[in-house]
Formats: structure tokens, C-alpha cells, sequence
């Protein structure tokens, strides 16, 4: 019994991170209507930059968190250029396109440069021992720095112009233009925060789990079944989404064979969508 | 209008050139290397010219439409091996029972729309790996191999290659002349109509739900045909080949390149699509850059060229709208 709390409780850690991937995923969607389908490159991009900064400087992975954030804001604004700007007010097929297309390049060069190997960052933390269990070091600190992202994003979100700026254009995005809100550079901005968030939690996915440059696609679909459990464009919910996955896995994990459990993801993700197309947690009141 | 009108069709003409062109050319000099570089060009007009009739003509994106493909393979294979099933009477009922489970599915799916399909079709294709990947009368992760007296029963391996080059050109050919049927009949008219404008379509009677399931059905059949061919063909099938993803979304390139909702796009962006790739998997410089062109290819057809091949045909010789669809 003890054992299956603790499967639970460490399922819940993970889930955390996966909920913070998908919060990226979600903040896009919610402000523009754009499936970020780089999602996943984005993701194995932040694993890199953890990885390669880390081993360069030498220095604690988790001091490199910040400049990954930094690095992956840079990117999102570059790719909203490249490739989303242009399909503003097009057919959704378009953005799905796009940003499929950049999704085919990173990943090309991405195996171009490193292969498919295995590679693993190299953290050094004690871990948590209850009742005779141990969490590891680097879920507790993964789901920590979680929390602290987390309530920082929602901060952003309320307290600046900013973020109230983002929040306006999701909101109606001709009348946050007709009360002289640079909406254009405020869609940038939230794509640029979607990918950072992101390249973040693929940085503290690293510091848990060996990488290749394909792990980009499994965590990717992670991200849209947290999504959709959480609804499409609500970032509480899609925190709540991947707890709630990590519960599953969790759960699942002492009952059934590890390859099981991508089995029952997949078909509460098809279900979900079919049955509750706005997710299990959509709290928040939106107008139809 | 005779029922026969359509042998007065310049385009009907210019499908069976091409397939007549797919038999005669490797038979010259009975070059196997061109065999075996057609196959692969057919298998992929086979899968855009079906994928289309889901994007081009209905609107919906199908991101996993490799599932078919993949799970007509296990099908035809599963009733080959285990049931010493003729190949093209498997090919047939693994097309039948993919057609039919995609029938019940579309029913489902496709209340969603726009961008929760294309979740879900992604979704539906993974789960359908995991499941298979956990099968163990598929064999699992492992997956089924072919043993080579399996191929007696189409005379041997060496008449068994051909046999089957032929039979997946044949498949193209009722692809693309399935295509061109649809479009001219009033299921697709309805179907462009959902493409257009879904409410309006609906409002003006097309029977929107059915439409959509029908296609989405249709669609499976011929993928799930040519999937059971191709696997029986490799000798093997593993559910990472089977529902590689990948696959599928080069499959959507290849419709966009060529341009989606015609007839002859598809063919084109597929044949394209299929020479480039030979091309750059032979090049020594650019032997791992056949993602990053694809991609590439793709961002530049998207922003600046929406229609495709098809759609600079079309506006610089506008007479070509007469036999090329």
C-alpha cells in the first residue's frame, strides 16, 4: 500500500513538469488559436541547452534554468516570426503546417548534429528518504522549481502590463488593438513565452531522464493529452492536466508493465476529446 | 450524361498512361532498382491521393492516417501467415475491416474539429501503436516476421515481387481513380462544400456527420490495402514502421506540395516527394538532411504558395484545367 503512495507521490512530482510543458502548449493556444507543433523540438532544444551550457561552463545544471528560459524566449520569437506571423486570420491547416515545417527542420538538424544517442545530465543531489522509500533529489527539485515558475508566471500574468497586455489579446484581440495594445508584438511575446516555458521543462525533464533528440515527439503527446485533460487555452488547467496524468502513471506504474501505460494515456486522450472537447478542468468562465 | 462519359475525359486517359507507364517501364530491361524505387512512389500516391480526400477536399487534417496503412499490414499479414489467406484476398478484407473500424471511429472523431481532429487523429495513431506494441499475437514490440515459404503462395519470391509491384500499381491506379470519381460525384461536391464552410453546408442539407465518417472511411480502405501488400512485401512489420508518424506527416507534405484538393497533386507532390528523398539519401552532403528540406520545402509552400504544384500550373497555362485536375 505504502508502495503504491509512493509511486503516486513520485508520479505526481513528474506530472508537475509535464504540467508546465503543457502550460506552454496551452498559453499559445489560448492567446492566438496556434497548436505549436514545435512543442517538441522546443522541448529537446532546452534539454540541450541544459545539457551542453552545463558541461561548458561546468557548473550545477540548475544554475543554467534561467538562461535556457532565456534562450527558449529568444527562440519562440524568432519561430513566431519565421512561421507564424503569416498565418494570422489563414485556415488552422496553416499554422499546423508551419510550424510543423519548423518542427521538421530543428529535428533534421538536431540528428544531423548529434544523432540519436543517448545522453544524460549529470546531477549530484541526496535524495528523500520516508518510510523506506526514496524520492529522488532531482524530482523533488524538478517539481520545486515547477511551483516557483509557476507562481511567477501567474504574477507576470496579473500584476504587468505585460502580461494583462496578453491577456487582453486572448480576451478579443480587435479590441485590445483598438485601445492601442501592439498586438502583433504582444503574440510575439506570449508565442515567445510558450516556447521559454517549454525549453524550461524539457531543461528539468533532462536532469530526470536519459535523452535523444527524438524524445521530442513522446513528450510532445504528453503535452497535448495534458492539455486536453486540462482544456485547450487554460493554463491552470493544464497544470492541473499533468498532475493529474503523473497520477496516472503513477498509479498505473505498480499494477500493469511500464509499456501499458502509454495504452491507457492514449485512449483517455481520444476519449477525453470526444466526450469533454473543453477538459476536465475548465474552470474558467469563457465567452462561446 | 451515358454512364460511360467518363471515357471521353482526357484526365480518366492520362491516370492509366501513367499507371501503364508504372508496369511497362521496369518490365524494358526488367530493372529491379526501378521496381523497387516505383513501389515506394506508388505506395506514397497511394497514401496523399487517400490523405487528400480528407485534407484537400473535406478540410480536416489527418496527421495519422499512417494508422491504416499500418494496421491494413498487421490485418493482411495477421490472415496471411496464420490463415495461409491468398495475399490479395487479405489485402481485401484487411481493407474491408479498417474501412469498417474507421467508419465507427469517424463517427466519433470527427464531431471535433479543426484543430482537436488533428489532436485526435495523432492521438488515435498512438494508441493503436502502444496497443499493438503490447499484442502478443502480433508479437508484440517484435512484431511478425515473414518466413519465405510464405511466398509460395504466390509462386515463389522472385514472380511474388513482381506480382506484388504490380497489384500496388493497380491499388495507385483505383486510388487516383477513386479520387477523381469522388470529386465528380455529389459526395464529393458535398464534401467540398463541408471544406468551404461546414454550418453553411450543412444548412443547405449536405449530411455533414455521414460525409465526413464516409470519407474518413473511404480513405482507410486503400492505405489498408497497400499496407498489407508493402508489410508482406518486406518480409517483416513492427509497430514502429507500422505507425511511424513521421510517415504520415511526410504524407501531408506531399499533398500540400503538390496541392491539395485536386486530383493530380497529390500524385505529383508524392512522385516529387519520393525522387527528392532518393536523392538526398544517395547525396553524400546531404544524406541526414531529408527532414530539413522536407521542412523547409514545406514552410516555403505554406507562406508563399498555398496552392502547390497544382495551383502555378493552373495560373500560368490556365488552359491545363481542361485535362489536368
Amino acid at each position: 500500500m505504502l508502495g503504491i503512495l509512493a509511486s503516486i507521490a513520485d508520479g505526481l512530482l513528474i506530472g508537475s513538469v509535464y504540467g508546465m510543458a503543457a502550460m506552454g502548449l496551452t498559453l499559445i493556444w489560448g492567446v492566438m488559436n496556434v497548436i505549436n507543433l514545435t512543442h517538441g523540438a522546443m522541448i529537446v532544444a532546452g534539454m540541450f541547452a541544459m545539457y551542453l551550457i552545463s558541461d561548458w561552463l561546468g557548473i550545477s545544471p540548475y544554475a543554467v534554468v534561467a538562461p535556457v528560459a532565456v534562450i527558449g524566449f529568444g527562440a519562440g520569437v524568432l519561430i513566431y516570426w519565421l512561421s507564424v506571423h503569416r498565418m494570422m486570420g489563414r485556415p488552422p491547416l496553416m499554422s499546423l503546417l508551419s510550424t510543423f515545417a519548423v518542427n521538421l527542420v530543428l529535428i533534421g538538424l538536431g540528428t544531423d548534429v548529434w544523432g540519436t544517442e543517448l545522453f544524460n545530465v549529470q546531477v549530484s543531489l541526496p535524495g528523500l528518504s520516508f518510510a523506506g522509500y526514496t524520492f529522488p533529489g532531482t524530482h523533488l527539485m524538478a517539481a520545486a522549481l515547477t511551483g516557483v515558475i509557476t507562481v511567477l508566471l501567474f504574477l507576470f500574468m496579473q500584476k504587468t502590463r505585460a502580461g494583462k497586455a496578453i491577456r487582453a489579446v486572448a480576451g478579443n484581440r480587435e479590441a485590445a488593438e483598438l485601445v492601442g495594445i501592439p498586438t502583433t508584438r504582444v503574440l510575439a511575446l506570449a508565442f515567445g513565452l510558450g516556447v521559454a516555458l517549454a525549453c524550461v521543462s524539457g531543461a528539468l525533464i533532462a536532469t530526470m531522464f536519459p535523452f535523444t533528440v527524438l524524445s521530442g515527439g513522446a513528450y510532445q503527446l504528453k503535452s497535448f493529452v495534458v492539455t486536453v485533460l486540462g482544456g485547450l487555452g487554460n493554463p491552470a488547467g493544464a497544470l492541473l492536466g499533468g498532475v493529474a496524468l503523473g497520477l496516472l502513471e503513477g498509479l498505473a506504474t505498480p499494477f500493469m508493465p511500464v509499456s501499458w501505460t502509454s495504452v491507457i494515456e492514449f485512449v483517455v486522450f481520444v476519449i477525453v476529446l470526444i466526450a469533454f472537447p473543453r477538459g476536465l478542468f475548465n474552470f474558467t468562465f469563457r465567452r462561446s | 450524361m451515358d454512364r460511360l462519359s467518363f471515357l471521353r475525359k482526357p484526365f480518366f486517359w492520362i491516370i492509366i498512361a501513367v499507371a501503364a507507364a508504372f508496369v511497362v517501364l521496369p518490365l524494358w530491361h526488367n530493372d529491379v532498382a526501378l521496381r523497387e524505387s516505383l513501389i515506394l512512389a506508388a505506395v506514397y500516391i497511394i497514401l496523399a491521393s487517400n490523405l487528400n480526400l480528407m485534407i484537400g477536399y473535406a478540410g480536416y487534417v489527418n496527421f495519422g492516417s499512417i494508422v491504416f496503412f499500418g494496421l491494413g499490414g498487421y490485418i493482411g499479414v495477421f490472415l496471411i501467415i496464420d490463415y495461409g489467406m491468398q495475399p490479395f484476398l487479405a489485402a481485401l478484407a484487411a481493407g474491408v475491416v479498417v474501412s469498417a473500424l474507421a467508419l465507427v471511429l469517424g463517427l466519433g472523431i470527427l464531431r471535433l474539429h479543426g484543430f482537436y481532429f488533428a489532436l485526435a487523429t495523432i492521438g488515435v495513431n498512438q494508441a493503436v501503436q502502444s496497443f499493438v506494441s503490447n499484442f502478443t499475437p502480433w508479437g508484440g514490440a517484435s512484431g511478425i516476421y515473414i518466413s519465405m515459404s510464405a511466398y509460395q503462395l504466390l509462386g515463389g519470391p522472385m514472380k511474388a515481387l513482381w506480382t506484388i509491384y504490380f497489384l500496388m500499381v493497380g491499388v495507385m491506379a483505383v486510388s487516383l481513380l477513386l479520387s477523381y470519381a469522388i470529386k465528380t460525384s455529389k459526395f464529393g461536391l458535398g464534401l467540398l462544400a463541408i471544406g468551404q464552410n461546414e454550418s453553411a453546408a450543412g444548412v443547405l442539407g449536405v449530411p455533414t456527420p455521414l460525409y465526413k465518417a464516409m470519407a474518413y472511411s473511404v480513405s482507410a480502405f486503400l492505405p489498408a490495402v497497400a499496407g498489407c501488400l508493402y508489410f508482406f512485401k518486406s518480409a517483416f512489420i513492427q509497430p514502429v514502421d507500422a505507425f511511424d508518424l513521421s510517415f504520415s506527416t511526410e504524407a501531408v507534405v506531399m499533398v500540400m506540395l503538390g496541392g491539395q484538393g485536386t486530383i493530380a497533386g497529390p500524385a505529383i507532390g508524392a512522385f516529387l516527394y519520393e525522387e527528392l528523398r532518393g536523392w538526398l539519401l544517395t547525396s553524400a552532403t546531404f544524406s541526414n538532411f531529408q527532414l530539413v528540406i522536407a521542412g523547409a520545402i514545406l514552410l516555403v509552400i505554406v507562406t508563399f504558395a498555398p496552392g502547390g504544384v497544382m495551383g502555378f500550373i493552373h495560373r500560368y497555362l490556365p488552359k491545363s484545367r481542361k485535362f489536368l485536375q
